[in-house]
């Protein structure tokens, strides 16, 4: 297929979505509720999200299947599941998406190899079944996301690349340290990470998460030092967050976030979304910044 | 003698865990936490001696490098790693009552949220200060927390939170506790949590580290 790096490859910076967790919230999920359960119990709620930022001008939309390996549905009993959530995850960003693109959600699993909690080859296991269900509910690519430990990264870039016949595309979650250079939670730099994802097949890479433009500007330049070629996504927060008045804020305003895309652009990056806080109004104005640009 | 306890502080630090572990690999074939604290509990240093010199001695500075980015989560586990297995040790002392059990303390990880690497290591400083502790792990709900008080009468309970998102529900937990057992004292911490969030909920006490929320409990049964 090769349809999302072709696009890439004629030289076009595309748009990606922006939050999903607090939308479904915005809709009504609950805490303690399985964002994936309701790709089957609420189907039009979840179809509503996709199309909005389809609607606000992306150019590709993710599916509701960040928490779909079955060592995150079974916290809720629904590790059996796996396959069914993820297809219907996909059929419905499908649906929304027409001729766009879908990127199908892989989210971490929460468990750490070094731990022992899990072996490797359970977890490619994992990533192999959601994969295989996203695929067939039509996904065009995978979009390993927020990844901390290069090894679960690379297990899971893996499974898809041996189990699926879509682009297979991968991003961690970076934070400013004290010293001022980015580091994920296992303590993995853009740079450090940029040899074993591309080692391990994925043909996109990135961050999101974790940082608002300014911080994703510094982490893209940081990537494409390390490799001028591969494809670069960042999915950045509507700026970091807030705590107020018994609620979180993320207080970048769509404005605020689309006068940053020139500069990121010329940073490397060729996918620009957004991730926590982010609304269809903060797509919408990163596209005609794209657009102008 | 004190040197075996700076050498138990030093395998804490580092996450050497014991002789065939192969982290760190600068310890490589060296005796481990595990050795060590049972080497030192037959040269008859007192259990408590043992965990206050030396395995909090090593778990404070591997708390600092943290803070200061020097060190990462794959380190601070093996850390908790190493003084968990040097607990294994203690603990029969600390149950045999050669060190007095000085009440309960129910502790957990809110409702959505999973992180349970401070939690942890604050439960087994107030167990290896003499304290019972009731672990309800992560990803706890307020009716849990009422009842294990309940099932615990006149204990003292802990509410742990790293999400800015589930520190909320720190807010509806101490609520629900509160209006179940009003004479319950609600202890919060976590890295998000201030102590102006502590009492903007209404909950009884707020510690950054794990050391205050011992001397905490402690002064409320001397
Ligand atoms: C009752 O009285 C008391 C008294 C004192 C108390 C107390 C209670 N509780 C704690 N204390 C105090 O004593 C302890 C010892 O000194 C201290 O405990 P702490 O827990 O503060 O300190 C520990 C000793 C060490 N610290 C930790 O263990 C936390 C470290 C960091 C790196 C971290 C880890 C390890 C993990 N994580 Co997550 N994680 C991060 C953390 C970032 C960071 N650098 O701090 C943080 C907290 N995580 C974050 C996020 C976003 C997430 N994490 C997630 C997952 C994970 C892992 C599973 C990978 C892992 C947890 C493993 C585990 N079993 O616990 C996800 C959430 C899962 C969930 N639902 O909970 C996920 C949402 C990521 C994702 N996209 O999936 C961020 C929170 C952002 C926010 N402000 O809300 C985060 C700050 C990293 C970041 N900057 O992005 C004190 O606070």
């Amino acid at each position: 297929m090769g349809k999302i790096l072709d696009k890439i490859k004629l030289g076009k910076v595309l748009v990606s979505d922006g939050a999903w967790g607090t939308f479904l919230q915005q809709k009504g999920l609950k805490t303690g509720e399985c964002p994936e359960e309701w790709n089957i119990t609420h189907p039009d709620e979840v179809l509503d999200i996709a199309r909005s930022y389809i609607e606000a001008g992306a150019d590709m939309v993710e599916t509701n299947s960040f928490g779909g390996t079955r060592f995150k549905l079974e916290k809720y009993g629904l590790e059996d599941k796996v396959f069914e959530l993820n297809k219907a995850a996909a059929e419905i960003s499908r649906k929304a998406a027409g001729d766009k693109f879908v990127l199908g959600s892989v989210g971490p699993t929460g468990k750490i190899l070094m731990m022992g909690d899990v072996t490797e080859e359970e977890l490619f296991e994992a990533f192999k079944e959601q994969a295989k269900g996203l695929e067939s509910g039509g996904a065009d690519a995978i979009m390993i996301e927020t990844m901390s430990d290069l090894d679960e990264a690379r297990i899971a870039i893996q499974a898809a690349k041996q189990h699926t016949r879509l682009e297979v595309f991968c991003t961690m979650t970076f934070e400013k340290t004290v010293t001022g250079e980015f580091r994920s939670m296992m303590g993995v730099s853009p740079t450090e990470m940029v040899q074993t994802l591309v080692g391990a097949g994925a043909e996109l890479i990135g961050a999101n998460c974790g940082n608002g433009m300014v911080g994703m500007v510094a982490i893209v330049e940081e990537i494409r030092k390390a490799n001028a070629e591969i494809p670069i996504l960042v999915h950045a927060n509507a700026g970091m967050p807030v705590y107020s008045d018994g609620e979180t804020v993320f207080p970048e305003k769509p404005d605020e976030m689309a006068t940053l895309v020139p500069k990121i652009i010329k940073a490397g990056a060729n996918v620009i979304g957004g991730c926590c806080g982010t609304t269809p109004e903060h797509i919408c104005k990163v596209r005609d910044a794209i657009d102008k640009s | 003698m004190s040197e075996l306890l700076s050498n138990i502080a030093e395998c804490i630090e580092f996450g050497k865990i014991n002789k065939v572990a192969p982290f760190p690999p600068q310890m490589k074939g060296q005796d481990g936490a595990d050795e060590l604290t049972r080497q030192a509990l037959d040269e008859g240093i007192s259990a408590q001696r043992i965990l206050t010199e030396g395995l909090m001695v090593g778990m404070e500075k591997v708390g600092i490098k943290f803070r200061e980015n020097k060190v990462f989560v794959p380190q601070v586990l093996m850390s908790a790693k190493a003084m968990s297995t040097a607990m294994i040790h203690l603990k029969p002392f600390f149950l045999s009552g050669e060190v007095k059990e000085k009440g309960t303390f129910i502790i957990g990880t809110v409702e959505g949220d999973l992180h349970d690497i401070g939690k942890n290591l604050v439960s087994m400083m107030v167990e290896g200060n003499g304290w019972k502790v009731v672990d309800l792990g992560t990803d706890v709900k307020a009716e849990q927390f009422v009842s294990a008080i309940k099932e615990h009468q006149n204990a003292f309970v802990g509410l742990s939170a790293l999400l800015t998102t589930t520190m909320v529900s720190m807010e509806k937990i101490t609520k629900a506790i509160k209006e179940a057992i009003p004479e319950a004292k609600v202890a919060v911490g976590g890295a998000p949590v201030t102590d102006d969030f502590r009492k903007k909920i209404g909950a009884d006490v707020y510690s950054p580290d794990p050391q205050g929320l011992v001397e905490y409990l402690n002064a409320q049964v001397a």
